[in-house]
């Protein structure tokens, strides 16, 4: 039987492996969009769990906002990116660090 | 159903405006050249206006639409006049810095216009769903501004930081609510009080999505430890995107702060003032220690920032009314005296010159001693010096957290604010006892230099009669 806690328990997994991805990572900044994604996904386990729970669908309509936005988010974030590239001809994090102070 | 739809869309009504003037502009100026350009700047203009008037139009008191995802009460209604008249100053300012860098596209005035309908969802919102929708459209189209000079390496880098961290700062945001949501079953802010007052407040679960929440504000706010993109955005954007990013925003955060926190988790206050305390130490403390070691005027400024930061959230953490009061005061004089900071760096910079190093201002007061004297009054009124507009927003906050008994808090806020004098009053040095670094050459428009000296009068006027402000601020609250 899989209840509310393993739901949970699998979001938070998912979500900490989103942060550690995100500041782990010194290669690539489209690994740190799929990290970003798959933070806002585990969010989205976590409501639909809870809203299951509570048999509210308030919760499932929140998910159905935040696909939405993370759809937006990753557009504007490759738009970022492309602009980046057309510079530097680099998407290394590394190279992101020509301001200093 | 049909009149309470009708009532809730009255209420919307400034909203629908600026979408509607926001959706013109981004259609008319898809039919104009480069000449006539100025076409988009008016009708972004003339859209906020008329969305500033339907504002002043709302009913009194607090109204409700939208089955409760809409709050239109005294501080939205306040902060969405403000919010308007702040994003108008924007454009004024930085209509010739665009025209001059080849910059001045229609783009530029719909994100803003779009960025402010994100301010003025996140004032409304009486629910966490609607205040996240907020909090994104605010958040995108601040990403693509900052992205918009296309041709600039630095900007494409700033950007691309500022688009990192803000997507964990939602995330952080998200999941904080996603906690409280399973603990509470509900997203409406005004069940949540009641939930939390009940004794939810005290929850385990309620704490940990509460300590999720906090990051995520502070993230937005740029509260140290999660400031990390502030300077670099700051110095990395077009100097026109640094002031909208800097001025209006931290309305918005302030609200989201206010309605989260004060509103909606009220019973849980002791945890969060715990947090709160911790945040604002550190950015009052690193802000001003920072700010000293800085030599561009726009880093400055954004350490600068970090420490008035520390001190809105000072005036929140202390958890009472006259703290509230205290912290929206302070965040209208902080987004009035960043806009005369930035217009002064708009004013210096021409073609090729940026004009962002404190040394740009060697030697201002022999050749600009107008300007010179403006500058002075908005590095004074940053620092705190009375009989300036920013003694009395530190006042205030420092009075609210003495009331509530955190002395030392007070005592740690003084001690920076005098080690932040320092570098406020460098910029001064540098403007009056140092030999001119260069020939001066005049290119701002006499309407700019109007705004610009009007903003900075402003600064003086507020601080002498500052009862008019914070009366102001009483009422929107009562």
């Amino acid at each position: 039987m899989i209840t509310l806690p393993h739901f949970l328990v699998l979001a938070g997994i998912l979500f900490s492996i989103a942060v550690a991805g995100i500041f782990l990572n010194r290669k690539n900044v489209i690994v740190l969009l799929m990290c970003i994604e798959l933070m806002l996904l585990a969010v989205n386990f976590n409501f639909v769990a809870f809203s299951r729970w509570w048999g509210d669908v308030a919760g499932q309509a929140f998910v159905f906002f935040i696909l939405t936005v993370a759809a937006a988010e990753s557009a504007i974030g490759l738009a970022i990116l492309v602009v980046l590239f057309r510079e530097r001809k680099s998407i290394n994090v590394e190279n992101l660090d020509t301001m200093r102070g | 159903m049909n009149q309470i739809l009708a009532n809730s869309l009255a209420l919307a009504t400034p909203e629908i405006v600026l979408v509607i003037g926001a959706s013109i502009v981004l259609i008319v100026d898809v039919f104009l050249n480069d000449a006539q350009r100025g076409i988009s700047y008016l009708l972004a203009l003339a859209t906020l206006v008329v969305t500033a008037v339907f504002v002043a139009a709302l009913p009194e008191g607090r109204n409700v639409g939208f089955t409760g995802m809409f709050v239109v009460d005294g501080i939205a209604r306040f902060l969405k006049l403000v919010a308007c008249g702040s994003v108008a100053a924007v454009f004024l300012y930085s209509r010739d810095y665009l025209r001059v860098r080849g910059l001045f596209r229609g783009e530029y005035f719909v994100l803003a216009l779009f960025a402010t309908l994100g301010i003025f969802v996140i004032v409304s919102a009486g629910s966490l769903l609607s205040m996240y929708m907020g909090i994104e459209v605010l958040a995108l189209s601040q990403y693509a501004l900052v992205a918009f000079d296309r041709d600039s390496s630095v900007a494409a880098e700033s950007a691309m930081k500022y688009f990192v961290l803000g997507a964990i700062a939602s995330g952080l945001l998200l999941y904080g609510i996603s906690i409280v949501y399973g603990v509470t079953g509900t997203f409406d802010l005004a069940s949540l009080a009641v939930h939390t007052q009940l004794g939810a407040g005290t929850n385990v679960g309620v704490l940990f999505g509460l300590a999720f929440i906090v990051a995520g504000i502070a993230f937005k706010f740029g509260a140290v430890p999660f400031h990390m993109w502030v300077p670099d955005v700051y110095h990395g954007a077009p100097t026109s995107v640094t002031m909208f990013v800097a001025a209006a925003p931290k309305l918005a955060y302030f609200a989201l702060a206010l309605r989260v926190l004060a509103e909606g988790l009220a019973g849980a206050v002791g945890a969060w003032q715990q947090m709160l305390i911790v945040l604002a130490v550190l950015s009052i403390g690193v802000g001003n220690i920072v700010a000293v070691a800085q030599t561009n005027l726009k880093r400055m400024l954004a350490y600068s920032t970090i420490s008035n930061v520390g001190f809105i959230l000072l005036g929140i953490l202390a958890g009472t009314p006259a703290g509230y009061r205290g912290a929206l005061f302070y965040t209208v004089a902080y987004v009035l005296m960043s806009l005369g900071s930035f217009a002064m760096i708009l004013l210096l910079s021409r073609k090729g010159f940026e004009a962002d190093r404190i040394e740009d201002f060697r030697g201002l007061a022999q050749h600009r001693p107008w300007f010179a004297w403006m500058m002075l009054f908005l590095m004074a009124s940053t620092a705190g010096v009375p009989p300036f507009v920013g003694f009395f927003s530190k006042l205030y906050v420092i009075q609210a957290v003495l009331d509530v008994g955190l002395t030392w808090l007070a005592i740690v806020a003084v001690l920076f604010s005098v080690v932040g004098a320092f570098y406020y009053l460098r910029v001064i040095k540098a403007m009056f006892f140092e030999a001119p670094a260069g020939e001066s050459v005049d290119e701002s428009s006499v309407s700019f230099k109007f705004l610009l000296s009007l903003n900075a009068l402003s600064v003086l006027a507020l601080g002498l009669c500052s009862s008019l402000l914070s009366d102001t601020i009483a009422k929107a609250f009562h």
